[in-house]
């Protein structure tokens, strides 16, 4: 049908010559907090369109190379892994690169694989993968906990690992699972591979310590030696919630049962994940009773940033901050005690 | 061949639609296309209250694919631009110049499929300039708050009050003991999984509009859209709805939104059929809501805990107009059942309707209208009472029940109650949950610091409107319809005013007929929806189907039936009297063997009728109910409270209902499991709620929280059996019952676990954070 | 725009088209090839009314481009059946009458499909687990929960 054959075609009020009303002023905005989780959906949905996305190009590389060479030329290009954050963004058109380089035809970077005193694990591998794996099961309970309470099973069945990090949604779990378990983060660039510590990779909502050129690629969490244990609790409003508050804990244990090794990170809480270092201090060649989980607990919410919010105030994920590292560490405890 | 089985009433039959949702194949709208169909899409407000200054629609006519983008001043020059609410209030098609509601249409671009007509959306701009908003309806009351409605003396909409006002104070002055709360029921959605929608069909050489919409009520949106549009020469012979299958309606498809009427403008238009769906933001955020009730409650009583009179006091948040569907008489729907199960002697309940700038609405959300509000709160308050006078609540309850002998029972707001054995469910409950056991259990636990609690909530409910003389909606009374058709070969078709939303009908209605004549239910077709096809009727809402149409299936079927025994008498020479039915055939009494079936019968209705009367056999029924009826049940629900972290675990929950005569007990106990998860899912997740700007926070299902089958309790049902008395199978209606009475025996629970710290009251949603605030409050929480 | 020649195998028959990049899987499975059985219920990938099997996968259809799934094997609603025999599962959604409205079915039923070639003799937690990426706003879920496990043991044989 052509256009002009409509009788409603001419402007019907007079445009407006002098500077429009901040679209996305203060009036109408609530204070941009709590990323992934609430406001993007919100805030951009009162702009666009939900469910349908705007335009771009795509590009499906089958090399790591190849896929480098794509971001080097097109620096409006953004990586597609499963999709779970970065669709959703852009069909509330939140986000709207001009390519998308789609990394799910490079056939070598889903793996799970120890070795070398290490846990590997291929940025593409899905959250559906960790969850299936024995491996991970048996020996690497604070990813098994983590992996089972993100998103929902579908959502599951695309998200990888590498995205979630990627992302860095200081709501998303991840983080603060490779921040306790004193991850590794391999970013690969056209130069080549580099590690970053992932209590370094996280600067802030929605950024992270990749170049825009770099691709992360693997994962490495030190393998746990005997006397190790981990846990993640997590409170979430129903399944497929992000997190109010959650922690994640890893410990290894002495010989005379004293803490040796102590990992304690924070997810949502802040505007990055949060390493409890205080807490972790605290914690270190402590025998692992009651008050001293406690204690470090205590710490542990202080060093929280919490906002509040609809999933609750400030006080209350201060509290629940502290209640969750006592039962996430009981938890740890318990399985480095077991095993 | 073995003969089909009938298949009537009690009987669990499997359901007829299914086949074609199982395997993918069910209507509905999203799934029509038609041949040029285009697409429309709404750009909507960001702001709660704006004027709108300019809107720029260059860009948007540039994309490729979109061909127009209309406004409130084209719909202007049609007088399109404004609809009536079921209410009478006005509602803004498009606006002119101001926007009263974030996320209010502004504008639609029609484009020639969904992603052209949103890239168009995102393309209209538009300048607005601010204005200010008032979100909270004690605040839009004040003098100098700001001006909802341009054409409105203020923001007070309307004043409503039922009972002896003098009589109740009275009662309350001469009270042992009162309770007083405030309880605030929010604002919530129906979010079916499936939006709402259109195709608008217009055919410009006939000058005829089919509108195919995911309506509950096909024939009075028939009447209101052509209400909307007579002045244009569209009047309502050349208007044919139809209501394909619908994924879920509870209330939220009953309505008239702006989208159908801009698909049907714009279809007018252009010749095209144009199709319309929402997106999930657009329906949460726009749509009707359900609730948001301010209540301030009172009860009155004796010592002994005998109640005396109650009054209620409520503010009605509707909105920027006043949508609400109830029957036009009744501004507050049915808020006056609030006296509930108990017999009280005094009471009066006043409602004060006010604008606010947010979406318009106060429809059901799975209830007839303004139940779930009554039931929640005489539910809350009757625990405060049996506390307050130190009984159990369960004693309390039973004190003050209407005993089964008060039948029929004149209600202080004057309903008149069919039947009722309110103790009968209560003690099934108890007997179900081990009442005596829970409360020991919960004795020990408290000395050992750990928080159960054991919530009752002994609902009462009024369904199946309803009677004429007091019921209508824009003056059509509520009654509804049944034709049925039988063929010569003794099979038939019958066809319904109302329109199944996932309850079953295709099924249930065949069930009935089945019973009446005796033609098994798999010889019976069903057919609703299409208003030119189906009689009228008022709709599935309120569950009001099987009170009215249900019966109106029963009366068809005896009309039918007395056709038959004239033929019966003329095929077996009898006098009509001597003639005795036996389901499915007419016997000589006293000679068994001399008997004609219901399927010779039809046959002879067309080869071999009696002289003089005229052939086939087909009858209607408009039935127009006596009075409502009135389902009730008894829920016990038990939940343990997480200390650390706030959170509500809902352990047991025990539903015993009573809905009279179960017409396919195996659709009653779907209907009942759905309408529990739809009362648990308020008590303790869902809620819609406004920042002072009129932000929205709800808007979609990562914020406004549908429960999954983790969170979903494992129901456990019970049921008593209690015939209506005037229905003409003694049913009353169910599929609502359960979101009615749910709520309250959670909210109870709740409390009655905190009860010991001090804890009276706590509205819903129960979220961690608000339990443990109060936890906290009280020195409760644990912070381990 | 950019557009991409894709081929899939849906239900067993191979598709060919043209694909707008920025299409959606589920509008190229409901409009490009008329499979309507699959359904949209959200924008935020929460409510599983999309589910398919993609490689074998229940995933949410509305967030995944249809290129994405160039070469790939899907299969939905519309697959179930087989040479006009219902798969178990259709059979105990039916007999459980664990559907009302029937708009979340497809995707329930997918995403049990799914959870029952994965674990064929799930426990009722890991049932519900299992479908808690799928919402029902009928159910109430007791009756799913019962026709997966009739399913289950139908399945077993
Ligand atoms: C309903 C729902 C619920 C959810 N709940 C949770 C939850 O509870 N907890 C949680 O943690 N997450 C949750 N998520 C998010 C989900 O886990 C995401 O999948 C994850 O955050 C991103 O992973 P992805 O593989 O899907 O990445 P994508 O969405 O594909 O990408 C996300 C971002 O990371 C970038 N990126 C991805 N991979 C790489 C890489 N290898 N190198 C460089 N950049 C890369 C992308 O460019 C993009 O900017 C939820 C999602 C949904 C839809
Ligand atoms: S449509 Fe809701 S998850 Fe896909
Ligand atoms: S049957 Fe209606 S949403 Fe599940």
């Amino acid at each position: 049908m052509d256009k002009t054959e409509l009788p409603w075609n001419n402007p019907v009020v007079e445009a407006n010559a002098s500077a429009p009303a901040a679209r996305l002023g203060q009036y109408a905005q609530p204070p941009l907090r709590n990323f992934g989780s609430i406001d993007p959906y919100n805030r951009i949905s009162r702009e666009a369109k939900d469910m349908i996305p705007p335009p771009f190009e795509y590009q499906a590389p089958t090399s790591v190379s190849e896929a480098l060479a794509l971001l080097g030329k097109n620096p409006e290009a953004k990586v597609l892994a499963g999709g779970q954050s970065l669709i959703p963004l852009m069909r509330f058109r939140l986000a709207s690169p001009a390519m998308l380089v789609d990394l799910n035809r490079i056939g070598d970077l889903a793996y799970i694989k120890e070795g070398e005193g290490w846990l590997r694990i291929g940025a593409m591998t899905r959250e559906s993968d960790l969850d299936q794996s024995d491996l991970i099961a048996k020996k690497y309970p604070l990813l098994a906990d983590t992996t089972h309470v993100v998103a929902d099973p579908l959502v599951r069945n695309l998200s990888t690992l590498g995205g979630n990090l990627a992302h860095a949604d200081p709501a998303n779990d991840h983080p603060a699972t490779m921040i306790a378990y004193r991850a590794q983060i391999v970013a690969t660039g056209p130069k080549g591979e580099r590690t970053i510590p992932a209590s370094e990779f996280f600067k802030g909502p929605f950024e992270t310590a990749l170049a825009p050129n770099e691709l992360l690629t693997e994962i490495r969490i030190p393998a746990p030696g005997k006397g190790s244990g981990g846990a993640y609790v997590k409170m979430e409003r129903k399944v497929g919630d992000f997190a109010t508050a959650a922690v994640a804990v890893q410990v290894s244990l002495a010989k005379d049962g004293t803490l040796e090794r102590v990992g304690i990170a924070l997810t949502n809480v802040g505007l990055v994940p949060i390493q409890a270092s205080a807490a972790e201090k605290a914690l270190t060649g402590k025998k692992p009773d009651d008050a001293v989980l406690r204690q470090a607990a205590d710490l542990a919410a202080k060093a929280a940033k919490p906002e509040s919010d609809a999933r609750g105030s400030e006080e209350y994920k201060r509290a629940l901050v502290k209640t969750l590292t006592v039962r996430a560490l009981r938890k740890a405890v318990a399985r480095a005690q077991g095993g | 061949m073995a003969a089909v089985a009938i298949q009537g009433l009690g009987h669990p039959r499997k359901r007829v639609e299914d086949a074609r949702f199982i395997r993918g194949k069910g209507n509905y709208i999203d799934d029509m296309k038609l041949p040029g169909m285009l697409q429309v899409d709404i750009v909507r407000s960001p702001y709660a209250h704006a004027k709108i200054k300019a809107i720029r629609t260059d860009k948007a006519l540039a994309v490729p694919g979109v061909l127009a983008v209309i406004t409130g001043e084209t719909l202007k020059q049609y007088n399109v631009h404004n609809m009536p609410t079921l209410m009478s209030d006005t509602q803004m098609v498009l606006p002119l110049d101001t926007v009263k509601y974030q996320f209010q249409e502004v504008a639609a671009v029609l484009g020639t499929d969904r992603y052209t007509a949103a890239d168009g959306v995102a393309a209209v701009e538009v300048d607005y300039e601010p204005l200010p908003v008032v979100v909270d309806p004690f605040k839009a009351l004040e003098p100098g708050a700001p001006k909802v409605r341009d054409d409105k003396e203020s923001n007070h909409i309307w004043h409503w009050e039922w009972g002896d006002r003098a009589a109740a104070d009275k009662a309350f002055d001469a009270a042992e003991v009162t309770v007083k709360e405030n309880i605030y029921i929010p604002r919530i959605h129906v979010a079916s999984i499936e939006t709402c929608g259109c195709v608008a069909q217009w055919n410009a050489t006939e000058g005829h509009l089919t509108l195919y919409m995911t309506t509950q009520a096909p024939h009075a949106i028939r009447t209101v859209v052509a209400l909307i549009t007579g002045h244009l020469g569209l009047s309502e012979e050349k208007i044919r709805i139809v209501s394909p299958d619908i994924g879920g309606g509870f209330g939220g498809k009953v309505p008239a939104y702006p989208g159908y009427v801009i698909a049907v403008a714009l279809s007018i238009v252009t010749g095209a059929p144009v199709k319309w769906i929402e997106d999930r933001t657009e329906n949460m955020a726009a749509d009707s809501f359900g609730r948001d009730y301010h209540i301030s409650a009172e009860l009155a009583g004796k010592k002994d805990g005998t109640l005396t009179a109650l009054r209620f006091k409520t503010i009605a948040d509707h909105g920027y107009t006043d949508a609400a569907a109830n029957p036009s008489k009744m501004p507050a729907g049915l808020f006056h059942i609030a006296t509930g199960s108990y017999d009280f002697k005094n009471a009066f309940v006043e409602v004060d309707g006010v604008y606010t700038n947010k979406p318009p609405g106060g429809i059901a959300y799975r209830c007839s209208f303004r139940v779930t509000e009554a039931v929640h709160t005489i539910e809350r308050m009757a625990d405060l009472m049996a506390h307050e006078v130190g009984l159990d609540p369960a004693d309390f309850r039973m004190k003050n029940f209407i005993k089964p002998e008060q039948f029929p029972y004149k209600s202080a707001l004057g309903w008149e109650y069919d039947s009722g054995n309110y103790a009968g469910a209560l003690q099934k409950a108890m007997d179900m949950v081990g009442y005596k056991e829970l409360r020991k259990e919960q004795a020990e636990k408290r000395k050992r610091g750990e928080f159960m609690g054991i919530g009752i909530s002994s609902f009462t409910e009024i369904v199946g409107a309803g009677p004429s003389k007091d019921f209508d909606i824009l003056g059509l009374k509520m009654f509804d319809s049944c034709e049925i058709r039988v063929h010569p070969t003794g099979k038939a078709i019958a066809r319904f005013g109302t329109k199944s939303q996932g309850q079953g009908h295709e099924t249930t209605y065949a069930q009935i007929l089945a019973e009446e004549l005796g033609i098994p239910a798999d010889h019976i077709k069903i057919e609703e929806g299409d208003t030119d096809t189906a009689p009228y009727g008022l709709g599935t809402y309120a569950s009001r189907s099987t009170p009215t149409a249900g019966a109106a299936a029963a009366m068809a079927a005896r009309k039918v039936r007395a056709k038959a025994k004239k033929i019966a008498a003329h095929l077996l020479e009898a006098a009509e009297e001597d003639l005795q039915w036996e389901q499915g055939k007419f016997f000589v009494k006293g000679s068994p063997d001399r008997a004609k079936t219901i399927q010779e019968i039809a046959f002879a209705a067309y080869t071999n009728h009696p002289q003089g009367m005229e052939a086939g056999l087909e009858a209607v029924s408009y039935y127009d109910p006596p009075n409502l009826t009135f389902p009730f049940g008894s829920y016990i629900c038990v939940v343990d409270i997480d200390r650390g972290t706030g959170e509500v675990k809902v352990r047991r929950f025990v539903a015993v209902d009573d809905c009279g005569v179960r017409i396919n007990p195996m659709i009653v106990e779907g209907q009942i499991h759905g309408g529990l998860a739809m009362g648990f899912a308020p008590a303790l997740m869902e809620e819609i709620s406004y920042d002072e700007n009129g932000n929205i926070h709800g808007s979609n299902f990562t914020d406004y929280l549908l429960p999954t089958a983790v969170e979903t309790p494992k129901w456990e049902t019970g049921e008593t059996v209690t015939p209506s008395p005037h229905h003409p199978i003694g049913a009353k209606g169910v599929g609502e019952s359960a979101t009615v009475g749910a709520p309250a025996a959670i909210a109870n629970a709740v409390v009655d676990a905190l009860w010991h710290l001090g804890v009276r009251h706590v509205d819903i949603p129960i979220t961690p954070p608000k339990v443990w605030a109060l936890l906290k409050e009280h020195g409760a929480a644990l912070e381990e | 725009m950019s557009t991409h020649h894709i081929q899939v195998k849906v239900n067993g028959a191979v598709k060919a088209a043209e694909v707008e990049s920025r299409l959606l899987l589920v509008h190229f499975l409901r409009e490009s090839l008329n499979l309507t059985g699959t359904h949209i219920g959200c924008d935020t990938t929460s409510c599983g009314a999309c589910t398919v099997l993609w490689n074998g996968r229940a995933v949410k259809s509305c967030t995944l481009f249809a290129v994405q799934a160039d070469g790939a094997e899907l299969r939905t609603v519309e697959g179930l059946a087989q040479d006009g025999k219902l798969h178990p599962i259709q059979v105990g959604f039916h007999e459980k009458h664990g559907l009302q409205c029937g708009f979340c079915t497809p995707g329930m039923m997918m995403a049990s499909v799914a959870l029952l070639e994965a674990n064929p003799k799930p426990t009722e937690d890991e049932i519900r687990w299992g479908l808690s990426g799928n919402l029902c706003r009928c159910t109430g879920y007791v009756n799913i929960v019962k026709a997966v496990q009739q399913a289950a043991e139908q399945m077993q044989g």
